[in-house]
């Protein structure tokens, strides 16, 4: 319960920036660095706009874009750069993707918003059909590289079944697109300049509990998180938690919790999923010896699947536990039992303790 | 219209009597419906230029007649406001008819005999560009006959003919501009060889060899051409549609003198992304020109099993777009309705629809016996008398341009072109291993690198289990 409420009255600091924890900083700054409190959904209008500034050549259009969007993530873009270049499309999200790739492939950047994860299978032929192999079938003649599409995913409090969905699982199957999911506000910004920039169609999933629930202090300027490099936000010794999202922030919580009782914690914001970052996740493993994977989405055929298979290849032998995955259940999403179905603090917490006593 | 009129009197009297309504509500003044559509109508006619015109009109198009009959009740003057605009109301209550009493005639200019129709409208074709369209038609039949002949003795795993669309496919290229983007379903090759792809291209494709630009990744037939702005055909059914709105789009926005231009059969207007398709081109005002294949067949069903409007001309309205219903098998006709849509298209920003009415003389593809569920009859019947290359023939002969002997040097020709070409791509060097992993991504990733790096080794182990020629 404590959990469920927090979600709802507390504004949440983000994994990694009150910690110090981290790494080195990943993002590249150019001249001086002015920073503003910022939540997710105006990082991401920032991002957006940036886009829009720095490449006459690109485009933002979906579902209510034009009054600022849903989420208010496109606010202001319309009336700067015009309805010509930012708009609303039909409801269809068949049509708003093959647009997009039409718009790419003549050499656009063609940045399409899906109102919510949970819509994104009319698509997903056209995702997984065209865009991910327009470049491939063609013999890179033809490419949709300036494709990037947004959605906002996971849980909201009361989002049920078709509001609450993470669909990464099914995008990460698939040859030849990129699959992306910030952490925070900072995050975000570059990871999104990052994937719009990126030669290579992209789904770009927003935690849309933390647009309004997570601030952070985002830099002002133009700068870029490189994709594919996963990123330690939290140093430890004994186990080695991975996830991204909205997820990182519960895991961040269940690792102070365990500090306490002597456990130490690294903690890996995976950042980009498909193609995804083996080796950060294989160092540390081989030095912790243990590792837990952590996703909203439900536990069987999740990608946490994916990094267990892996991870078991690479350091079978550093092993002293079996992989713990901590997910969300076989269910379709649930109204009224949200609070049991999501991997929560304590189910993490546990699973690490379970873990560390094997 | 009298089936509609008996219905309403149907309605009326069983209105009368199941809610025992006074006659006051009946009252209705019974004056003689107008058809839905008149010939005068129906007919688009279009200011051709720059070329002389067969004959100048003006530009627009007639605005389009009332799909639903008026009746002269007062209430029609009175007008409600609603999002989208004024509409007039009126308490008769009248449903528009599943189906006009007419269907929609379809547009020609060449007879059966090879004539063209007395004040036909039609844009005029020089003797140069009659030839060159007769040449590249019989050049499209000898292709599709040898390359079927040589899936049938196992040189290519697969092909598909075009045979009966012949018309469709190089009169309609003609029509084009080389700017404009072409996103062809899979049974227009024809646009691809009038636009220059050799004989020798098409081999290398269909034998993925080293040569083909598609780097053997996909399917024989699955050309693709970003000299010859067509894009690679992809075998899932209309998804090029809305991406054609996307092009046109991209096209208004360079301002460009071009338009996108996408193929479809009757087949795949049943696909969302038909219905995706024209609504984003008619909503974002993009230049696009849909061309419709009817041809009667999507592999086994028949088109009545397939809609139930009439055809796939009357759905462009629904969507807002300008359509016109074309005979397909005549060349002229669909050479002049390919240039005047695309016209419009560019010069008005909006999409067209163009419906061509044909026949899949062929099997859908080598993997198709089409007698198991179509008479022999049939097929022979179309193949013989409705002939689109011997009709255009007959056209070119009567002016005086084409000789049999052009005929048979022709064929002949092109024939042999084409054994040489499929015995020279046969013996090409085959793609390189790597090719498998190129292009995935624009860079190869760390997870193909390893992948490559394993494979290359299990090759080299046992070479025996994977097939010769390709070189790691």
């Amino acid at each position: 319960m404590a959990s469920l409420l927090s979600r709802f009255c507390r504004k949440l600091a983000v994994p990694g920036s009150a910690h110090g924890a981290r790494m080195v900083s990943t993002t590249t700054s150019c001249g001086s660095e002015t920073v503003k409190s910022l939540n997710l959904y105006s990082a991401i209008n920032q991002a957006l706009h940036i886009a829009l500034e720095t490449d006459p050549r690109s485009y933002v259009f979906g579902e209510d874009v034009g009054f600022g969007g849903v989420f208010r993530c496109t606010t202001g873009l319309a009336e700067r750069f015009g309805k010509n270049r930012v708009f609303n499309t039909p409801l269809c999200e068949q049509g708003i993707v093959g647009f997009g790739i039409g718009l790419a492939a003549m050499g656009n950047r063609a940045v399409v918003e899906i109102q919510f994860a949970d819509y994104i299978y009319p698509a997903f032929d056209q995702i997984v059909n065209e865009a991910a192999k327009f470049r491939y079938r063609s013999g890179n003649q033809f490419n949709c590289g300036g494709l990037t599409i947004r959605a906002p995913y996971g849980a909201v409090g009361h989002g049920g079944h078709y509001h609450s969905q993470s669909p990464e699982a099914f995008f990460c199957h698939v040859p030849g697109i990129k699959v992306v999911i910030p952490r925070s506000p900072r995050e975000a910004k570059g990871l999104l300049l990052s994937s719009i920039r990126d030669p290579n169609p992209v789904v770009f999933f927003e935690p849309k509990w933390l647009y309004r629930q997570a601030v952070e202090e985002v830099p002002e300027h133009d700068y870029m998180i490189p994709l594919s490099e996963a990123e330690v936000i939290r140093q430890g010794n004994d186990i080695t938690l991975v996830g991204w999202g909205a997820q990182l922030t519960v895991m961040e919580q269940a690792c102070l919790d365990a500090e306490k009782e002597g456990i130490s914690c690294e903690l890996i914001d995976l950042k980009t999923l498909l193609p995804w970052d083996k080796e950060t996740v294989e160092t540390s493993v081989k030095k912790t010896g243990r590792l837990l994977i952590s996703h909203e989405a439900p536990v069987t055929g999740g990608f946490g699947a994916e990094i267990s298979a892996t991870i078991l290849e690479r350091c079978f032998l550093k092993l002293e536990a079996p992989v713990s995955r901590v997910c969300g259940l076989d269910t379709p999403f649930p109204l009224v039992f949200e609070p049991f179905y999501m991997p929560t603090k304590n189910k993490i917490l546990d699973a690490i303790k379970s873990t560390v006593n094997y | 219209m009298a089936i509609w009129f008996a219905r309403s009197r149907n309605l009326v009297s069983s209105l009368r009597q199941n809610l025992g309504l006074s006659a006051i509500l009946i009252k209705r003044n019974y004056t003689s419906p107008r058809p839905v559509f008149t010939n005068y109508q129906l007919s688009s006619r279009v200011f051709l230029n720059p070329f002389t015109s067969f004959r100048h009109e003006s530009t627009a198009v007639e605005t389009q007649p009332d799909l639903v009959q008026q009746s002269d009740h007062e209430d029609d003057a009175q007008e409600l406001d609603f999002p989208g605009g004024k509409v007039g109301y009126t308490s008769e209550m009248k449903f528009i008819p599943e189906s006009s009493s007419r269907r929609i005639p379809c547009y020609r200019v060449l007879n059966e005999h090879g004539s063209i129709i007395p004040n036909s409208d039609h844009v005029p074709v020089s003797e140069k560009l009659a030839v060159r369209m007769y040449e590249q038609m019989a050049t499209l039949q000898v292709m599709d006959h040898i390359f079927y002949e040589a899936q049938r003795q196992g040189r290519i795993s697969f092909y598909l003919t075009s045979v009966g669309e012949e018309a469709i496919n190089i009169a309609s290229a003609a029509a084009l501009s080389p700017e404009d983007v072409v996103l062809p379903q899979y049974r227009e090759p024809g646009v691809l060889l009038w636009r220059g792809f050799t004989l020798e291209e098409f081999a290398n494709q269909c034998f993925g060899n080293k040569a083909d630009y598609g780097k053997g990744r996909q399917m024989p037939i699955h050309y693709g051409s970003n000299q010859h702005n067509y894009f690679t055909v992809s075998s899932p059914i209309a998804t090029q549609l809305p991406q054609a709105a996307g092009v046109g789009y991209a096209l208004k926005m360079e301002k460009k003198n071009a338009c996108a231009v996408t193929f479809i059969g009757d087949g795949g207007t049943s696909e969302g992304d038909f219905h995706a398709g024209l609504n984003f081109a008619a909503v974002m005002e993009a230049p696009v020109v849909f061309i419709c294949r009817n041809n009667g067949w999507a592999i086994s069903t028949h088109i009545s099993e397939q809609f139930r409007s009439d055809g796939i001309v009357v759905k462009g309205q629904a969507y807002g777009i300008r359509s016109i219903r074309v005979d397909g098998n005549d060349a002229l006709a669909v050479y002049s309705a390919v240039r005047s849509a695309r016209e419009m298209a560019v010069t008005e920003q909006r999409p067209v629809l163009i419906e061509m009415m044909t026949y899949r003389v062929g099997h859908h593809s080598t993997s198709d016996d089409s007698t198991k569920y179509r008479e022999a009859d049939e097929i022979q019947y179309w193949k013989m008398s409705r002939n689109p290359v011997n009709r255009f023939k007959k056209w070119v002969e009567d002016n005086g341009w084409w000789s049999e002997e052009d005929e048979s040097k022709l064929r002949s020709s092109t024939r042999k072109q084409l054994l040489q070409a499929i015995q020279a791509a046969e013996k090409w060097e085959k793609q390189p291993l790597t090719e498998l992993f190129n292009d995935v991504y624009d860079v190869k990733t760390k997870n193909l690198e390893e992948q490559e790096h394993g494979l290359k080794e299990l090759v080299e182990k046992q070479p025996q289990d994977y097939p010769p020629g390709f070189h790691i």
